[in-house]
């Protein structure tokens, strides 16, 4: 029995297809312009039932997918499929940061998401890996070798990255205002994990995931290892995809 | 409608900017309401107040002017709708449910505020709200800074009498209080030119308590399980209840009720029984603002209960009748209408007790607490109702938004993965 699940975010579609529980194709493609489109046209060589998630979900239930669910659920249920003894999410995706609290049987307890501007998102490092002439894959290890000390007070992705650019005016290395911004993230995403009084095991899922610092500043600051997937962009579509199997 | 437009520019309306207005407002009704499914038929009462509301109601504001009467404007469940009725006036809500004329208002108030204050000026500056063109007198209260400050500034546009509401519910508190309605009192007579007497206002006393029956009924109505109409419509409901003919409203509501009632014996609902059941908290909701509502009605769960000035702050206790005086009658004023749980009071412990009862009462499955950005008192008490309901067991969800519609995908987000947690 095949059955897929969609995750259609602001940056990226990821798409899970599974056969008898196992994951037999999994892909990560730019959401670009006509996201309901490239999505179904993703799923369509599968010809499996689909359960969407992602910002473009209500779209995809409207043509091709058969139940939605959210992005908060997806993260619970493909995380837990992974990782089975995780009791809390940190999702950074594109646009929105969530931290998702779960019980010992893997039901969602609380969950907070940062507001409606992108601070701390995959976008703000996106802008500031830009403004310091790093490609997106570039700006995490660059921090890595960056000297600490420096701080960024600005988490609007507009103010961040002038205070990024007159830091670079005055001489600053940009490795050190990347690890700045860095911290910053980390921080922010730290406080919306105490926020919902996270319990250790933490997952760490989301195109972020991938950034090698955010994941040493995050177990740092929370003093605890942050679990990583081998692929943290697909764990929304895993999720959806394992939920499409429930449904039949 | 096109019969209205001279009544329009007789008001002074800038009829171009309500015509924008006017437009922008049927296709939302349409799509929030009209879309709902197996709605009680006697909605369509309410359905053609809404279609009306700027045309038959302000004719008959008119008609009520041209034969002396007076029309008394306002924004706050603290004001007391008796007095003015008890004088002769009509009373009426205010609109301040939808952004608008914000570069005329950004002149005047800062950028970062509370949007209901803003909209309420930004309706005045516009002229694009004929209930404020009608209005002889705006009464105004002290029940958050923002609007205590505004109304300054609105005074410069349109007569405001502020009534100091109290912050606390001490005795002294209370004399307070009462004093303020005798004033009002007198400064209503004085707009209406009629005497207010112990008869006057008995009578509007009981017209009020009936108002408040109806709607009471309706809220209990609303306790049955499959739930027999939508939160939407209820709120639809109690907004229009602060400015329709309270005699014709009383009556249409208990007609609802008596359809309801039929619904419920015959197990009709409009959800089915095991969708999840919300209370919504926090601050009111004028019309248009029905952006949190549909949200979560959208995705398959019910509201039963508005915890809410649009809701039972505005028609929970009601005024003793039997008063053998005027001054007993405005104390008994006074003491029901200091009872309102509002979030300006310190302490107001009485707000989350009632929450947790409701919750009992209503069968509700859970709590969405939603402030209006930079509401002060309210976004800082949704920590002790947070924590009121997590130590019942009680899920809730936090939400702050304004009248954009910006933000209606993060709140969707928010609002489905909330339902889902209670399923």
């Amino acid at each position: 029995m095949r059955r897929a699940g969609v995750d259609i975010g602001s940056r990226t579609i990821a798409v899970v297809v599974m056969e008898e529980g196992k994951i037999i194709y999994s892909t990560v493609v730019d959401t670009g312009y006509q996201p309901n489109e490239t999505a179904a046209a993703l799923l369509t060589p599968f010809a499996a039932p689909v359960v969407a998630t992602g910002y473009g979900r209500h779209a995809a239930k409207a043509s091709f997918a058969r139940e939605i669910i959210t992005e908060i659920k997806a993260h619970a249920l493909g995380t837990a499929y992974l990782f089975p003894e995780v009791r809390t999410i940190l999702d950074i995706g594109g646009q929105d940061t969530k931290a998702i609290l779960l019980s010992p049987q893997k039901a969602v307890v609380d969950f907070v998401m940062n507001d409606k501007c992108s601070a701390g998102t995959g976008k703000f490092l996106e802008v500031m890996a830009a403004a310091l002439g790093y490609d997106i894959g570039e700006i995490g290890p660059a921090a890595l070798a960056g000297k600490p000390g420096l701080k960024i007070s600005n988490m609007c992705t507009v103010f961040a990255e002038s205070e990024a650019i007159s830091l670079l005016h005055r001489g600053t290395p940009r490795q050190d205002i990347a690890l700045a911004l860095h911290q910053s993230v980390a921080e922010r995403a730290a406080s919306l994990l105490k926020k919902i009084s996270f319990v250790p095991p933490l997952v760490f899922t989301g195109g972020v995931a991938q950034n090698p610092c955010l994941v040493k500043l995050l177990s740092e600051i929370l003093s605890t290892t942050v679990y990583v997937p081998a692929s943290p962009q697909i764990v929304g579509a895993l999720g959806a995809a394992l939920h499409c199997a429930t449904l039949i | 409608m096109s019969d209205y437009r001279k009544m329009w520019a007789d008001l002074g309306l800038d009829l171009d900017a309500h015509d924008q207005l006017l437009q922008a407002l049927p296709p939302t009704y349409h799509d929030v309401y009209l879309t709902q499914t197996n709605r009680p038929q006697k909605m369509d009462y309410f359905d053609f107040v809404v279609n009306e509301i700027h045309g038959l109601r302000i004719q008959e504001l008119q008609q009520h002017k041209q034969q002396g009467g007076k029309v008394i404007g306002t924004f706050c469940v603290f004001v007391p709708e008796e007095i003015v009725r008890s004088a002769g006036g009509i009373c009426i809500g205010l609109c301040s449910g939808l952004e608008t004329g914000s570069g005329e208002v950004e002149k005047i108030l800062p950028r970062q505020i509370c949007p209901l204050i803003k909209s309420f000026m930004g309706f005045k500056l516009g002229k694009i709200c004929p209930y404020f063109e009608s209005c002889d007198l705006v009464v105004g209260e002290t029940t958050c800074d923002g609007k205590k400050k505004a109304f300054e500034l609105l005074n410069d546009y349109i007569p405001v009498h502020v009534m100091e509401t109290p912050q606390m519910k001490r005795e002294r508190d209370y004399k307070l209080w009462l004093k303020e309605i005798k004033d009002f009192a007198v400064k209503i007579e004085d707009i209406t030119g009629q005497k207010i007497t112990a008869a006057s206002l008995k009578q509007s006393i009981i017209d009020t308590n009936a108002k408040r029956q109806a709607l009471l009924r309706l809220a209990s109505l609303r306790r049955h399980k499959p739930a027999p109409i939508s939160g939407k419509d209820s709120l639809l409901i109690e907004q229009i209840a602060m400015y329709d003919d309270v005699t014709r409203f009383t009556q249409k509501v208990n007609e609802l009720c008596d359809e309801l009632e039929e619904r419920i014996n015959s197990g009709t609902g409009v959800a089915p029984a095991n969708a999840p059941r919300i209370i919504l908290s926090g601050t009111p909701m004028a019309i248009p603002n029905w952006k949190v509502p549909h949200i979560i009605e959208s995705t398959g769960a019910i509201i039963v209960a508005e915890e809410m000035c649009t809701g039972l702050r505005y028609f929970e206790g009601l005024v003793p009748e039997d008063a053998s005086s005027l001054e007993e009658a405005y104390a008994n004023l006074a003491q029901r209408y200091l009872n309102i749980n509002c979030a300006v009071f310190t302490p107001n412990n009485n707000r989350t007790q009632r929450l947790m009862e409701l919750v009992e009462e209503y069968q509700a499955d859970g709590v969405i607490h939603v402030s209006l950005s930079f509401c002060d008192p309210y976004s800082i008490e949704a920590t002790q109702v947070e924590k009121a309901c997590r130590q019942a067991g009680i899920p809730i969800l936090k939400l702050e938004t304004d009248y954009g519609q910006e933000d209606t995908e993060q709140l969707k987000t928010r609002v489905e993965a909330f339902c889902e947690m209670l399923r």
